[in-house]
């Protein structure tokens, strides 16, 4: 049961094996993964678009969409079809290279991640030796796509929404990335499938030094994917829909896909670096990585429902001057857990760490506003 | 097996001849944020070399670092300076010609020297280098260079902050 | 090798001359500081080439092009700085207008 998936593509590369010479078969192989990512990525994309609006929905005590289906299930059928035939409007000053390519290459990093996601035990797509910092890298150059579209459309609040976008994207990737250097110091390894492995005895969010990182990386991703709570740049009641305004039809479901992309991606590499990726006892390896992943998707679910939005000064802070010398000081914490053992290492690491966030915590805390002296003219 | 190879050093020829035309689109598209996107395809070409060389890491360094990091930060730096009449602009200046030559000759010299140079064959085939080595070495033979560029860093982000300042009002 | 070392040699050479062309050509200041950023890519490209086929210290080709990697980020930076700062007195960033120190 484990193993069905791979069990089916051996059986079906067995069952080419006469008709195909050798280097066919390799090339078999390779788009027969390709094509499960592929058909992967926008089944996701969808089911997670349901499950938002239902899920959004009874959190603001209302049933979510229900016509279309039982429970709903083939509303994302529907929006899909109202998103094909509406208009392509392009703007008359827009410059038309940019405005053309933005939504394609805004969904190829968000696709090009799912081949080093360890889906299940021997599962992964293509087993780097370095696959997290293939993520980190191919996840870093979203930011000139939401250039290109907030640019090429010419349009004020396109441009101030993809400013604002791309200096939240980039404040928050070094936070993600220092975040990350603790899992790869103790895993030893980039590989995605070696740092699942490394965490058969515990899981790295269940120490002190993996739990912060856990949290920093998880808040780092709901950032990088423009989600509630950081989604000023996309917010309706401020800038009318940020860098995405000038796009309708296709261009527009291209760029919500890559958004929901994203937050699949993120909280799937959530799940494999602090939660232990497919690791689990009675089920099957692929039904855990799904629980876990699905599991985070419905925390950033529940922060969209629930929390106000961040302020873009806040926003910025919070990146730089808390969740940065935040990491730092969690590198430094990771040395002291490798270097002793026992119950030393324990409370150690976890009395830095608590340490460190208080302070932290206090020396952010905004002034106390001066009392006001009003003068009335005489 | 043969067939596999052949079409690895197709597609190797082809992202070269790829990044040897978005490299001319880089210098003579008169449009700066079209020619910033053209120098991405150049980068994102000599990533694929660096993994066709084995220096896996390199490539998504380049790819974390000067796509996502450096030409960010040209973008917005164009987004931020643009003028409206620069589009109609010529963007070539009086001594394009006399480069154009000089650029030819010392092409012409260079490829001419690559070509008769008898380059060693080594003895033994090289060991690729794991990250691990990286490591090592950043941290063992080379950690004089490393805490330097630490500190030029440090100087250049303190540098780059203090000349971008607007001047307080006086 | 899948490719003999000439090739990518030849490569990195054509990319460092278009990089010089368009560093000695280009009027717009930002221009030129992308064709000095061409110009330290190829020679990024020569030295992996290199590290790959006759080092006998294999890792040291690949350390010198990732410290050329932060040195070209570091001068951008300070090179954009120098733009930024020079847009906000001079409103232009054309090589030829800012010729104040000409004689």
């Amino acid at each position: 049961m484990d193993q069905i998936f791979v069990e089916a593509k051996s059986r079906t590369l067995e069952l080419l094996k006469p008709f195909l010479p050798e280097w066919g078969l390799i090339l078999a192989s390779i788009l027969m993964s390709i094509k499960v990512f592929a058909v992967l990525g926008p089944v996701t994309m969808m089911y997670l678009t349901l499950l938002e609006r239902k899920v959004v929905g009874r959190m603001q005590n209302r049933i979510g969409p229900n016509r279309v289906g039982k429970w709903g299930l083939l509303q994302p059928f529907a929006d899909g079809v109202k998103m094909l035939t509406k208009e392509d409007i392009v703007p008359a000053g827009a410059d038309p290279v940019l405005h053309f390519m933005a939504p394609v290459l805004i969904v190829v990093p968000a696709l090009l991640v799912f081949a080093v996601l360890p889906f299940g035990r021997g599962m992964t797509g293509v087993d780097l030796n370095i696959g997290l910092l293939y993520f980190l890298a191919v996840s870093s150059t979203t930011t000139i796509a939401i250039f290109m579209a907030s640019w090429g459309s010419r349009n004020k609040f396109s441009l101030l929404g993809g400013m604002r976008s791309v200096a939240q994207m980039i404040s928050y990737e070094i936070p993600m990335v220092l975040s990350v250097v603790p899992v790869i110091l103790i895993a030893g390894s980039l590989s995605t499938n070696t740092i699942v492995e490394a965490q058969s005895s515990l899981w790295f969010a269940a120490t002190p030094w993996g739990f912060f990182a856990f949290v920093i990386f998880f808040l780092c991703g709901v950032a990088e994917c423009n989600r509630s709570p950081f989604d000023l740049p996309e917010a309706e009641s401020e800038i009318i829909a940020g860098f995405h305004t000038e796009y309708s039809g296709m261009k527009f479901a291209l760029f919500y896909m890559a958004e929901f992309m994203n937050s699949f991606t993120v909280s799937a590499m959530c799940a494999t670096l602090f939660l232990g990726g497919w690791q689990g006892p009675l089920l099957p390896s692929w039904a855990w990585f799904m629980l876990k992943t699905y599991s985070l998707i419905f925390v950033m679910i529940w922060f969209r429902g629930t929390l106000p939005r961040f302020r873009v000064d806040h926003l910025m802070g919070l990146a730089w001057k808390f969740l940065l010398p935040l990491t730092m000081i969690n590198i430094f914490a990771v040395g002291f857990w490798y270097f002793n053992a026992g119950i030393v290492r324990w409370l150690g690491t976890a009395g830095i760490l608590v340490l460190s966030f208080w302070t932290l915590s206090r020396l952010n805390q905004d002034y106390v506003l001066e009392k006001r002296v009003y003068r009335f003219a005489d | 097996m043969n067939e596999l190879q052949w079409g690895v050093k197709l597609a190797l020829y082809a992202v070269m001849g790829l990044s040897i035309i978005a490299a001319l689109g880089t210098v003579m598209l008169p449009n700066l944020f079209h020619s910033a996107l053209a120098l991405i395809g150049v980068l994102l070409g000599s990533a694929v070399i660096f993994l066709a060389l084995h220096a896996d890491f390199l490539a998504a360094v380049q790819i974390l670092l000067y796509v996502g990091a450096v030409m960010t930060l040209v973008i917005f730096v164009i987004m931020l300076t643009e003028r409206l009449n620069d589009k109609t602009l010529v963007q070539r200046n009086s001594q394009s010609i006399a480069a154009a030559i000089a650029s030819v000759v010392f092409l012409f010299l260079t490829v001419k020297t690559i070509l008769k140079t008898a380059w060693p064959v080594p003895a033994s085939p090289v060991p690729p280098v794991e990250v691990s080595d990286l490591g090592a070495a950043l941290m063992g033979e080379f950690v004089f260079p490393f805490e330097v560029i630490s500190v030029i860093l440090l100087a250049t982000l303190v540098g780059a902050i203090v000349i971008a300042k607007k001047d307080k009002p006086a | 090798m899948i490719i003999p070392l000439e090739h990518f040699l030849i490569f990195g050479a054509v990319i460092f001359t278009i990089g010089i062309y368009g560093a000695l050509t280009r009027r717009n200041l930002i221009g030129i500081l992308i064709s000095i950023e061409l110009i330290l890519n190829a020679v990024n490209i020569n030295l992996i080439a290199f590290s790959r086929t006759h080092a006998d210290n294999p890792v040291a080709g690949q350390i010198f092009a990732f410290f050329v990697i932060a040195m070209a980020a570091a001068a951008a930076a300070v090179g954009l700085a120098i733009v930024l700062a020079l847009f906000r007195v001079r409103k232009t960033i054309l090589s030829d207008e800012i010729d104040l120190l000409k004689w």
